[in-house]
């Protein structure tokens, strides 16, 4: 909920288009069709995420990597006009022998604590704010666990950029319950504030490792509460995707009926803001030696309806054939409009836009540095 | 250049600044800092620099160095005319500090 001394809110949608190279935003007409680009910020900085405040339509938070320098956060109080960077990034505990790389995922706290904000790293680390992102504290009750180290393995392990943890998940019934994924690790979940966790991985297959069901060690690539519905989570893995609806603990596989020349890989996963059953996906070529782009060069995004038991394809606008797109976790999202907007962002540097939760596509942005992230501001 | 000119309780060394952090610096490509001296016969080390830089420059320290103690990889540190990675190496009377960002990228 917005707080009373919020920016009014405009018509249309923004985006934070965060990128290999700076952060830029696009802002569009109330109809969702016409779209303005401005920027660059922080031009030359490796901006893996940027994430405005639902709290407070004046915050946001950008989480950079530059180049040759060390990781910072910088944030902003006028809705991203200008920005101050943290006092105190996130760092590791000095002695610990760990040294945070870069700061990968951002989340807002809960809504009854306004200044909170969590901060995934790679290697993976649980971050905290309690000041709006001024300064930034382990979560120790995760940084330090005795089985930290067996969860994630070791901090060379995991993606070629680093192993990471993201998909930072609050409760909204409950600010001392969250979810973390990690790749690799798996996912978490903690019931008191992150003091303590426990692993969250049953029924998710994980392959790739000489026990094909440990209790920990997947490769979660982006997990997500289902709109309306935070007793439901949605998991896009290295191994498929998967359902888990609580308080179960063993998650179903919702990728089995993807067709097999498209395969159950990808990167994003986007739920629906309200309706529980519908989530989108955008698969990545997972063969071989994972190439990680539109398999067969054909971008589609496809849409479940229920839960996950059928899938359709949703192509309408994009390339027909010869376009090798690579979509990153946080690179796709979607705005709260009716019908739904979504929105994603390829490493060649293009944002795509759809107005009627996918059915149609259309090029709004091009000739961009390489797209980590794509959040509605 | 005035580098390293010793007075009654500190010295002052210049330290030079690579375009990368010049936003911590107001756009200075180097800068001054009074270091304390503790005896004649102990020169401030770099990470005494380092420290007194961050005092003035609040955030520069953080990109440079880890949380660890360590020069970040792409990142050298010269003493004079020496390279070093070593945060205990004695910065002499008369000597600069220069940060270089190592000719990487893409």
């Amino acid at each position: 909920m917005p707080r009373a001394n919020a920016a009014p809110a405009r018509p249309g949608v923004t985006l934070l288009v965060a990128t290999r190279k700076g952060l830029w935003t696009l802002r569009s007409d109330a109809k969702r069709r016409d779209w303005a680009i401005a920027g660059p910020q922080f031009l030359g900085h490796n901006v893996h995420h940027a994430v405005a405040d639902p709290r407070d339509a004046r915050v946001v938070l950008a989480a950079a990597r530059t180049g040759h320098l060390g990781p910072t956060i910088f944030r902003s109080r006028d809705g991203g006009r200008k920005f101050a960077e943290a006092g105190t990034p996130p760092a590791f505990r000095q002695g610990g022998g760990r040294t945070v790389d870069h700061t990968f995922w951002l989340t807002p706290g809960h809504a009854s604590q306004p200044g909170t904000w969590y901060a995934g790293t790679s290697p993976q680390g649980l971050f905290r704010s309690t000041d709006g992102g001024a300064t930034w504290t382990g979560v120790e009750g995760f940084n330090e666990h005795p089985q930290r180290r067996a969860w994630c393995g070791g901090d060379q392990d995991g993606t070629p950029d680093g192993p990471k943890l993201h998909s930072i998940l609050v409760d909204p019934r409950d600010a001392d319950h969250l979810y973390i994924a990690m790749s690799s690790g798996g996912v978490f979940e903690s019931i008191d504030g992150g003091a303590g966790w426990r692993p969250l991985n049953r029924g998710v297959r994980a392959d790739f490792m000489p026990d094909p069901d440990p209790e920990y060690g997947h490769d979660p690539h982006c997990v997500r509460f289902a709109g309306g519905n935070p007793d439901r989570l949605y998991q896009q893995n290295h191994c498929g995707i998967f359902r888990l609806d609580r308080p179960g603990a063993v998650w179903t596989d919702i990728g089995a009926p993807m067709p097999k020349t498209v395969g159950y890989v990808g990167f994003p996963l986007v739920a629906h803001p309200t309706d529980p059953n519908t989530l989108w996906i955008c698969p990545m070529d997972g063969t071989d030696v994972w190439p990680r782009v539109s398999p067969g060069g054909k971008p589609a995004v496809y849409r479940s309806r229920n839960g996950g038991k059928r899938w359709q394809r949703l192509a309408e606008g994009f390339p027909q054939a010869q376009a090798w797109w690579t979509i990153k976790r946080q690179a796709m999202t979607s705005d709260r409009g009716d019908p739904v907007g979504l929105y994603l962002g390829t490493t060649s540097g293009e944002v795509w836009a759809s107005r009627d939760e996918g059915d149609s596509w259309r090029c709004v942005a091009r000739n961009l540095p390489a797209i980590q992230a794509v959040e509605v501001g | 250049m005035t580098a390293h000119r010793t007075m009654e309780a500190a010295t002052t060394v210049v330290v030079r600044i690579p375009s990368p952090l010049r936003s911590y610096t107001a756009g200075a490509a180097e800068v001054e800092v009074a270091i304390p001296v503790l005896a004649p016969e102990l020169p401030p080390t770099l990470a005494g620099v380092l420290a007194a830089v961050e005092q003035q420059h609040r955030g520069l320290r953080f990109r440079i160095v880890d949380e660890q103690g360590k020069v970040r990889p792409h990142i050298k540190l010269f003493v004079g005319l020496e390279a070093t990675r070593d945060l205990a190496t004695p910065v002499p009377a008369g000597q600069d500090v220069m940060i270089v960002a190592a000719l990487s990228g893409g």
